[in-house]
C-alpha cells in the first residue's frame, strides 16, 4: 500500500520536532533579563526569589494542564508535600539543598504516582474535586500531626547548609535567588526537552481528542499518570525551594487558596509553551506586591477583578495577541510548537 | 445517639438548600460556579445586619434574605453568567474563582472580618424532649422549613410547565429553543431561584454554620460534595447526599473528633474514584 502523500518521513518528522526544540531569540532574552536582575536588583532578591519558585510551582502545573489537559484545583498538595520533606530532612540534621531537593521530588512524585490513577476517571469535574480532595485531605493529615510537622505554629528550626558546601544562605535572599533560579531554568531546560519530545507531541494530542489519540494508539492512561507524576516532582521541587529558602514550613503551604493563586498565575502568562507560568509569576508578584502596598488587607479583590476581566476578555485571545506581537518584532515566522489552543478540556 | 442523628439531619437539610442551586447551575447547566457560597453569604449578612442594625424581627428578615441575593444572582446571570455558559470548566472555573475573591474581600471590607453573631428570638432557642430525645428548636425549625422547601421544589421541577421546560432546556438546549422555550430566560430565573436558596440556606445556617468573609471558601468544598457525589440527573440524588454528609459530618466531629474534616474527604475522594459519575446517577 503506497503512503498517502501527506505523511511525513520520520526525518522530517524528527526534523520537525528540532525545529521546534530550538531557542529562540525571546527565550535566551528572558533568562538573561532573570539573570540580569540578580545584579541590577539587589535590594528585591527576596521578592525575586518567591517569583522564581512561584514561576517553577506554575510550570509545574503547565505541565499537566497546558500539555495534557487535566485542570487541577490540588496542586498545592505535591507542593506543600515537597516542602515538608525538605524542612524535615533539614530539622533533623540532613540540611543539604541538593539532598533535600531530590528527596522532596522523590516524595512528590510517589504522591502524584500514587494519586493519579484517581485522576484518570472522570470528567473535569470529578477531576476537579478529586484533587482538591487529595488537597485537602493532605491539609488535614499536616494539621493533625502536630508532633511532626508543627501543625499550626509551623516547622521551626529548619537548618540548611551551604548550597553544595559552599554558598550559605543569607539573609538578603541573594543566595536563594541565584539558587532558585539555576533550579528553575535546569528544570525547565529539562521540561523543555520532554514536551518537545515525541512523548510531549503525544500528550497534545491526548489534550486535543483522548478517543481519536486512543485510536492512532497511544497508551493515554500510561501517558497522563507519567506525566501527572512528573508535574507532582516539579511541583515537589518548587515546595523544597521554599522551604530551604525562608527555612520556615506553614501549613499555608497546602492552603486552598496557593492551588487557586498557581491556576491564576499560569492563567495570566497563558497556559501551553512553558513560559507562561514563568511569565505570569513575575506579573503576579509584581501585581501583588503593588496592591498590597496600596490595600494590604484587600489586594484579593483586584486580583479576583483581574481574573473575571481576563476571562471575560477571552484569554486565549490576549495571550495570542502577544505572541503575535513578540513574533512580529523578532520577525519570526509562525513557530511551529505555539500557538497552542485552550486548555481544559470538554 | 438519636440527638446526633437529629442534628446532622438538620445539618444535611440545610446543606441541600444551600446546595440545591449549585445542583442546577453545576449539575444540569454543566457550569462550575465555585461562587455559589457568596450568595449564600449575601443572604446570611442580609439577615445579620437586618436583625442586629435595623432590629427587624428574624422571620421578617428571610423574604429579605431570598430575595436580595437572588437579584443579585439575576443582575450577574444577565450580565456575566450567560457568556460564560459555552466556555470551558477552565474559564468557569477562574471566573468564579475571581468572583469570590471580590466577595470576601468586599465583605471584608464593608462589614469587618469578624464572625456576625446574631440573636435569635427567644421562642426559637434552647431544648426540648421529644419522644425520649433532646432536640434543639432551633434545628426542629430548620428541619421543618427546608423539608416544606424540597416538597415544593420536587414538586416544581415535576408537576409544572415551568419545571418540564427546565428540564427540556437543560437537556438540549438547541430542540427547546425550536420549541419555542425561552431557555436563556429559563435559565435567568433558574439562576436567581438557585441564589436566593442559597441566601435563605445562608441566613437560616448563619447560626449553625458560623458568618465571616471566608465563608464561600469554607464551604464552597461542602457545597460541591453534595453536587458531584448526589449525581447531577434529579434533585433527589444531591439531598440524599446532602443528608448523608449531613450526618456524617456531626458523626465523625462528636466521635472522632481528632479525624475532624479528614473522614468526609477520604469519602468523597472514594465514592468518586468509584462512582464518577456521583453515587445515583447512571453513567452517561
Amino acid at each position: 500500500m503506497a503512503s498517502p502523500p501527506h505523511a511525513l518521513s520520520s526525518a522530517q518528522v524528527s526534523a520537525a520536532l528540532g525545529r521546534a526544540a530550538r531557542w529562540n531569540i525571546p527565550e535566551i532574552l528572558f533568562w538573561l533579563v532573570a539573570v540580569g536582575a540578580y545584579f541590577a536588583l539587589p535590594t528585591r532578591h527576596l521578592i525575586l526569589n518567591e517569583i522564581a519558585i512561584l514561576g517553577l510551582f506554575a510550570v509545574s502545573l503547565d505541565l499537566i494542564l497546558g500539555y495534557a489537559g487535566i485542570v487541577s484545583l490540588g496542586h498545592a498538595a505535591f507542593f506543600g508535600l515537597g516542602a515538608y520533606t525538605a524542612g524535615l530532612l533539614a530539622k533533623h540534621g540532613f540540611g543539604d539543598p541538593l539532598l533535600g531537593l531530590a528527596a522532596a521530588a522523590a516524595m512528590a512524585a510517589a504522591l502524584g504516582l500514587v494519586t493519579s490513577f484517581l485522576v484518570l476517571r472522570g470528567a473535569d469535574l470529578t477531576k476537579l474535586m478529586v484533587t482538591l480532595g487529595v488537597a485537602l485531605v493532605l491539609g488535614e493529615v499536616a494539621n493533625q500531626m502536630s508532633w511532626l510537622t508543627g501543625g499550626a505554629d509551623g516547622l521551626q528550626g529548619v537548618n540548611m547548609k551551604p548550597v553544595l558546601g559552599l554558598f550559605e544562605f543569607d539573609i538578603f535572599g541573594s543566595v536563594a535567588y541565584a539558587y532558585s533560579l539555576a533550579v528553575t531554568f535546569v528544570l525547565v531546560v529539562v521540561a523543555r526537552r520532554i514536551v518537545s519530545s515525541p512523548f510531549g507531541l503525544s500528550l497534545r494530542s491526548i489534550r486535543d481528542n483522548p478517543l481519536r489519540a486512543r485510536a492512532i494508539g497511544i497508551p493515554v492512561n500510561r501517558r497522563l499518570v507519567a506525566v501527572y507524576t512528573l508535574s507532582a516532582a516539579y511541583a515537589g521541587i518548587a515546595g523544597a525551594l521554599l522551604a530551604q529558602t525562608t527555612q520556615f514550613v506553614s501549613l499555608e503551604v497546602l492552603a486552598f487558596h496557593r492551588s487557586a493563586d498557581v491556576l491564576l498565575v499560569l492563567t495570566i502568562g497563558g497556559v501551553g509553551y512553558l513560559y507562561g507560568g514563568l511569565i505570569g509569576a513575575v506579573v503576579f508578584k509584581v501585581l501583588q506586591d503593588f496592591l498590597s502596598a496600596i490595600t494590604p488587607q484587600y489586594w484579593q479583590f483586584w486580583i479576583g477583578v483581574i481574573l473575571v476581566v481576563m476571562v471575560l476578555a477571552g484569554r486565549e485571545r490576549m495571550t495570542e495577541k502577544a505572541r503575535d506581537l513578540v513574533r512580529r518584532v523578532t520577525g519570526r515566522g509562525r513557530p511551529t510548537s505555539g500557538a497552542a489552543p485552550a486548555a481544559g478540556g470538554h | 445517639m438519636l440527638t446526633i442523628l437529629f442534628d446532622g439531619i438538620a445539618y444535611g437539610m440545610l446543606l441541600f438548600v444551600l446546595a440545591c442551586g449549585l445542583a442546577v447551575t453545576l449539575g444540569l447547566m454543566n457550569f462550575v460556579n465555585l461562587a455559589h457560597g457568596a450568595f449564600a453569604m449575601a443572604g446570611g449578612y442580609v439577615m445579620a445586619v437586618m436583625v442586629n442594625r435595623l432590629g427587624v424581627p428574624f422571620l421578617l428578615t428571610l423574604p429579605f434574605a431570598f430575595a436580595v441575593p437572588a437579584l443579585i444572582g439575576l443582575v450577574l446571570e444577565r450580565t456575566l453568567y450567560q457568556r460564560l455558559y459555552t466556555r470551558n470548566h477552565l474559564d468557569q472555573v477562574l471566573f468564579s474563582i475571581g468572583l469570590v475573591f471580590m466577595a470576601v474581600a468586599s465583605v471584608d471590607y464593608v462589614m469587618g472580618s469578624q464572625e456576625q453573631l446574631v440573636q435569635l428570638p427567644s421562642w426559637l432557642k434552647g431544648r426540648t424532649e421529644v419522644l425520649g430525645i433532646q432536640v434543639g428548636i432551633y434545628r426542629s425549625f430548620i428541619i421543618a422549613v427546608c423539608s416544606v422547601l424540597v416538597i415544593v421544589l420536587q414538586l416544581i421541577l415535576t408537576r409544572t410547565r415551568f419545571g418540564s421546560r427546565l428540564r427540556a432546556a437543560v437537556d438540549d438546549p438547541r430542540v427547546a429553543r425550536g420549541l419555542g422555550i425561552n431557555v436563556s430566560l429559563i435559565f435567568a430565573t433558574t439562576f436567581a431561584f438557585g441564589s436566593g436558596l442559597a441566601g435563605l440556606g445562608g441566613a437560616l445556617g448563619a447560626e449553625i454554620l458560623g458568618l465571616d468573609p471566608t465563608f464561600p471558601l469554607k464551604f464552597m468544598i461542602y457545597f460541591l460534595i453534595v453536587v458531584t457525589v448526589g449525581g447531577t440527573t434529579s434533585i433527589t440524588g444531591p439531598f440524599v447526599a446532602s443528608l448523608l454528609l449531613g450526618v456524617a459530618d456531626v458523626a465523625g466531629k462528636y466521635y472522632v473528633p481528632s479525624a475532624g474534616a479528614f473522614v468526609i474527604y477520604t469519602l468523597m475522594i472514594v465514592i468518586l474514584v468509584l462512582r464518577p459519575q456521583g453515587l445515583f446517577a447512571r453513567p452517561r
